[in-house]
């Protein structure tokens, strides 16, 4: 079988203890024996991970953070095709995918193709109008409610019951008892990410995720579910199975159908105890950072991603291996002062052993 | 429901399980992970095969020494309810 010699820009090169899944994602492109291509770590600090891990990388850039607008991310990246040759670009990070969307045609013209979801799919599945996709798609999710002001919160209080959930519109969930606290958790929201917030009745339950990825004529390629199995002090899967139950499989598969997806996805589920009903919570429109479980459990979902982004015919992947776990670790990654002092200086790097 | 098509949920949900010889039970669609002893596996693999539960108790009581208090299938209907639970059949 021929391999895959394309240039491929991965961002989220940050793997803390919130980890990006830049990392992963570069580990199943080298995981697979077809790969043959170069991979560029791309991130927002010289201090990424990623650009420590050895072997994982054959060049890092950091990029311009996506709020400094469409112009100073296309000027780089126009300046990283001409340095590294970057062919496919997966971005891995929410943040990003606004720009990279709106840049995809200008940025293929270059001959730089980024797999990112359409605008419209990307907004389709925010946390603002996640009750909105639940009715279009005939599933079910907390009833939760868009807010401006905290002055509401108390009608929700007494609608909802407590506790409650308020969420940021894009990043984090705060479980409160009291009005107090659901206000006080609306302004870390709106301090950290801006209006509007989201105030979600609680669901008691187990949490699965489904890992996915979709070629934009309402296929999916491959689907792989997950439990975690013990969190961080974030709420961040420390330890995950996979498992197989057809109805997680499948309410992923009906979002991606029903909004041809293309790209990689992760839903959000949970099986509420008290009555076996399940939910989405969210739906996340790139991979997740425990996407290498699904590449361990045989569907290598980011090496699909790159032969879709190339155009190439992607079969739909088989059967996945059930009971595969993975454990994360902390490592310290050694690194010199080179790379540190390319990467702030000159905000690039090419490893010795990458071909030019 | 009846009690017969009950006990077949059951069955067919134990034949999903993995189950090493040491008693550690995977549930492929839960993701949980349980332990059971001996006793517990035994009973298992009888539920697996179809064995109704008041006949895998009469060979229970003929097959093991048991104290004038012991139950046997008290005991493996204990069990039986905390196998539905746990397998999400309740």
């Amino acid at each position: 079988m021929d391999g895959i010699r394309a240039v491929v820009g991965v961002t989220g090169m940050n793997a803390t203890d919130n980890p990006a899944p830049g990392v992963p994602v570069a580990r199943s492109l080298r995981a697979s024996p077809r790969f043959g291509g170069r991979i560029i770590g791309l991130g927002y600090d010289p201090l990424d991970p990623g650009f420590y891990a050895e072997g994982l990388l054959d060049g890092g850039a950091i990029l311009p953070f996506p709020s400094a607008g469409r112009e100073a991310v296309f000027y780089k990246l126009r300046h990283l095709k001409n340095e590294f040759g970057i062919e496919v670009l997966l971005p891995t990070l929410d943040s990003e995918l606004r720009v990279l969307a709106a840049l995809q045609r200008e940025l293929a013209e270059l001959g730089m193709t980024v797999l990112v979801p359409e605008l419209e799919c990307i907004e389709a599945v925010s946390k603002a109008r996640l009750t909105e996709l639940a009715k279009r798609t005939h599933l079910r999710t907390p009833e939760s409610e868009t807010v401006t002001t905290p002055s509401v919160i108390g009608r929700l209080l007494d609608r909802f019951g407590t506790p409650i959930v308020v969420k940021g519109v894009y990043y984090g969930a705060h479980v409160v008892h009291s009005e107090l606290d659901a206000i006080a958790a609306f302004h870390h929201y709106v301090a950290t990410w801006g209006l509007p917030v989201i105030v979600q009745k609680y669901v008691d339950g187990e949490q699965y995720n489904v890992a996915a990825l979709g070629d934009g004529t309402g296929r999916t390629v491959g689907c792989v579910a997950m439990r975690k199995m013990a969190l961080t002090d974030k709420g961040k899967a420390w330890a995950g199975v996979t498992v197989r139950d057809s109805l997680l499989l499948d309410t992923t598969q009906r979002i991606i159908e029903k909004l041809r997806w293309r790209g990689g996805m992760e839903v959000e589920l949970m099986l509420e105890t008290k009555t076996g009903d399940l939910y989405v919570m969210e739906v996340n429109p790139r991979f997740p950072a425990w996407v290498h479980l699904a590449t361990s459990a045989g569907q290598n979902l980011p090496l699909s991603a790159v032969e879709l982004a190339m155009g190439l015919a992607v079969p739909t992947l088989g059967d996945y291996r059930v009971g595969t776990r993975f454990v994360r670790t902390t490592l310290d990654q050694m690194g010199d002062l080179a790379t540190f002092g390319a990467l702030s200086q000159a905000g690039q790097i090419k490893f010795a052993g990458s071909s030019p | 429901m009846t009690h017969e098509s009950t006990l077949q949920d059951l069955v067919q949900r134990l034949r999903q399980l993995a189950i090493s010889e040491s008693g550690f039970v995977f549930d492929p669609s839960t993701g949980h992970t349980y332990s059971v002893n001996g006793t517990g596996l035994q009973v298992l693999d009888a539920l697996k095969q179809g064995v109704q539960v008041s006949d895998l108790a009469a060979r229970f009581s003929e097959t093991h020494e048991l104290d004038p208090d012991d139950d046997p299938l008290r005991d493996i209907e204990e069990f039986v309810a905390q196998l539905r639970k746990d397998t999400n059949l309740d």
